[in-house]
């Protein structure tokens, strides 16, 4: 007790603000995300055999089909990629909803840092366990499916997944403060957006596939122009079913980057001003 | 007077599930919730084998997809359905210790908090199908179909969905974290062993029996043969077998799983009862 109160009386000796606090804010989200996973290991099964199950389905579905091999490389890449998807819809779009469900959202507002740095660090928290997910459907594809892959330029596909990931996350930033003006349709929101965007971005088949405007249109989630451009550098026959040539995704992709990232910041700032003004946002209404 | 009590819970639950589900949003917003995502994954299925058969949608195996696909929503919607009030009651809104202690029959209140999900499910599932007859050919004539049959299968299919939800609702009972992911982990697991999408037949050999012993197998094909007759008894699956006899297996495996999941059921409540896992909340 008295350490405690030696704590807590105790002067600041070191106030971090600017781009300290900023990555302090990003380090401490991160790490209940990482450490929690690490105490619950039951994580493991859910999030490692479920997106597993609708990959396996769907490339039974081709099987049945007797479809080109190819295409059990593109469902396996597809069920990879959602992961991340998923990750954006529940992780980090309906996060701030949950976080004001369980009363937590207002002392984000109250705290000195920024927004965007809490929800940065939540998508790095959660990118371990998402990134295990994708690594585990990958290999599911090449040792139960035979899937091969014969990456073509290594730079190019470093890349696209990078920008791919900024824009995404950027993306999900945006929908975070979108989804906590929603109330408790967040939740809905967040379901319905699962079938449809698999539907539109070609989670399980080549976009190309589509009519082009409705591939147009879906390529403003940034994971449709991302896989896209990812098979046509990891498949050898991916390129005659490429949406638009790898260089001009890579410049669409860096634009939405930008425009996510910008919006994003934008959108939180707004929030953060009416849940300051208003004390609307936090209140928690079941 | 137990009679009364059962018919009672049941029938409330149904109404507070259905209130529940229906008045998050405004009438329209959950039209266009409970018709894009049924619809939606019936789409991502008639585009790969639209691909694939570049667009031969006359082809057997088509009407075997679409159809063991729509009547699948019954299988999430009502099992989940059922297993999910208990994360809905336990954790968002905490009620169910309220419901412990009302006198009502806990095991009704369940079947009946699933009566939302079937009622949306049938929706989606009559969406589906008239879709796919519209636009996609599916050979589905009025005056051909099996009637008897067919309503005896669903009623058979969805009260054995039911009583496989009550199954999942006595392990989420007893699950600390994740129940909610339960109900679809098993239906995503059935998906692929129920012959939903793909004959039986392409699954690896050792993994075959698995499928044989879900009623799911049995209940799909019946609903496929009812409705387009012969076209689903072009596959070599179950083709040996009648409809009588298949019908057979289905309420046979019907009547195990049921006494399985009521005999569970009591296991999970009785032990849930006894270490205070009715009220806990874990905020995750």
């Amino acid at each position: 007790m008295g350490n405690l109160n030696d704590a807590l009386l105790r002067p600041y000796t070191r106030k971090d603000t600017g781009w300290r606090l900023f990555l302090k804010t990003i380090i401490a989200r991160a790490y209940p995300r990482i450490i929690g996973q690490q105490r619950e290991v039951s994580w493991l099964v859910f999030d490692l055999i479920m997106p597993m199950l609708a990959v396996i389905a769907y490339v039974f579905v081709y099987r049945a089909l007797d479809a080109p091999e190819e295409y059990i490389g593109f469902v396996v890449m597809g069920g990879a990629m959602t992961a991340f998807w998923m990750n954006i819809l529940w992780s980090m779009s309906s996060q701030l909803y949950w976080e004001k469900e369980q009363g937590n959202l207002a002392l984000y507002i109250m705290a000195p840092n920024s927004m965007m740095a809490i929800l940065l660090g939540m998508a790095l928290g959660g990118m371990l366990a998402t990134a295990l997910r994708a690594l585990a459907v990958t290999l599911l594809g090449i040792f139960m499916f035979g899937v091969t892959y014969t990456v073509i330029s290594y730079v190019q596909l470093f890349l696209v997944f990078m920008l791919a990931m900024i824009a995404l996350y950027g993306m999900g930033m945006m929908m975070a403060s979108a989804f906590l003006l929603f109330g408790r349709e967040a939740w809905h929101m967040a379901n319905l957006a699962q079938e449809p965007i698999f539907l539109a971005s070609g989670f399980y088949f080549p976009i190309k596939s589509l009519p082009f405007w409705v591939a147009a249109g879906a390529s403003i989630i940034p994971l449709t122009l991302g896989m896209d451009a990812m098979r046509q550098l990891v498949f050898p026959s991916g390129f005659q079913f490429g949406f638009m040539t790898v260089q001009w995704e890579i410049i669409i992709l860096a634009i939405l980057s930008v425009t996510f990232i910008v919006t994003a910041k934008i959108l939180l700032a707004h929030i953060e001003k009416i849940a300051v003004r208003e004390g609307r946002i936090t209140e928690s209404r079941r | 007077m137990q009679t009364s009590t059962s018919w009672r819970s049941f029938r409330m639950a149904a109404w507070l599930g259905w209130l529940i589900e229906s008045n998050w949003t405004d009438p329209f917003l959950f039209a266009v919730y409970s018709i894009v995502k049924p619809l939606s994954g019936a789409a991502i299925l008639v585009v790969m084998y639209s691909i694939i058969t570049q667009g031969n949608f006359g082809s057997a195996l088509f009407p075997y997809i679409y159809l063991g696909n729509a009547f699948y929503i019954y299988v999430g919607a009502v099992m989940t359905g059922v297993s999910w009030a208990v994360v809905d009651d336990r954790e968002h809104y905490k009620t169910l210790k309220y419901m412990y202690i009302a006198p009502i029959q806990i095991p009704m209140y369940l079947l009946g908090r699933g009566i939302a999900r079937f009622i949306t499910g049938s929706i989606a599932v009559f969406i589906t199908i008239t879709a796919g007859v519209l636009f996609l050919k599916v050979p589905l004539n009025l005056a051909e179909v099996d009637w008897l049959l067919f309503f005896v299968t669903l009623i058979l299919g969805v009260v054995m969905l039911a009583l496989l939800g009550l199954l999942l609702a006595g392990i989420t009972l007893t699950v600390a974290r994740h129940e909610g992911f339960i109900g679809e982990a098993t239906a995503g697991a059935l998906y692929i062993f129920s012959g939903a999408v793909f004959p039986l037949d392409v699954l690896p050999e050792w993994i075959r029996p698995l499928g044989y012993f879900m009623p799911t197998t049995y209940w799909l094909e019946l609903l496929r043969r009812s409705l387009v007759g012969n076209v689903a008894e072009a596959f070599p699956t179950l083709a040996a077998f009648s409809n009588m006899e298949i019908l057979g297996v289905l309420t046979g495996l019907s009547l195990f799983f049921g006494a399985v999941s009521i005999w569970v059921f009591r296991v999970c409540d009785r032990r849930a009862r006894e270490l205070g896992l009715i009220d806990r909340t874990t905020n995750y």
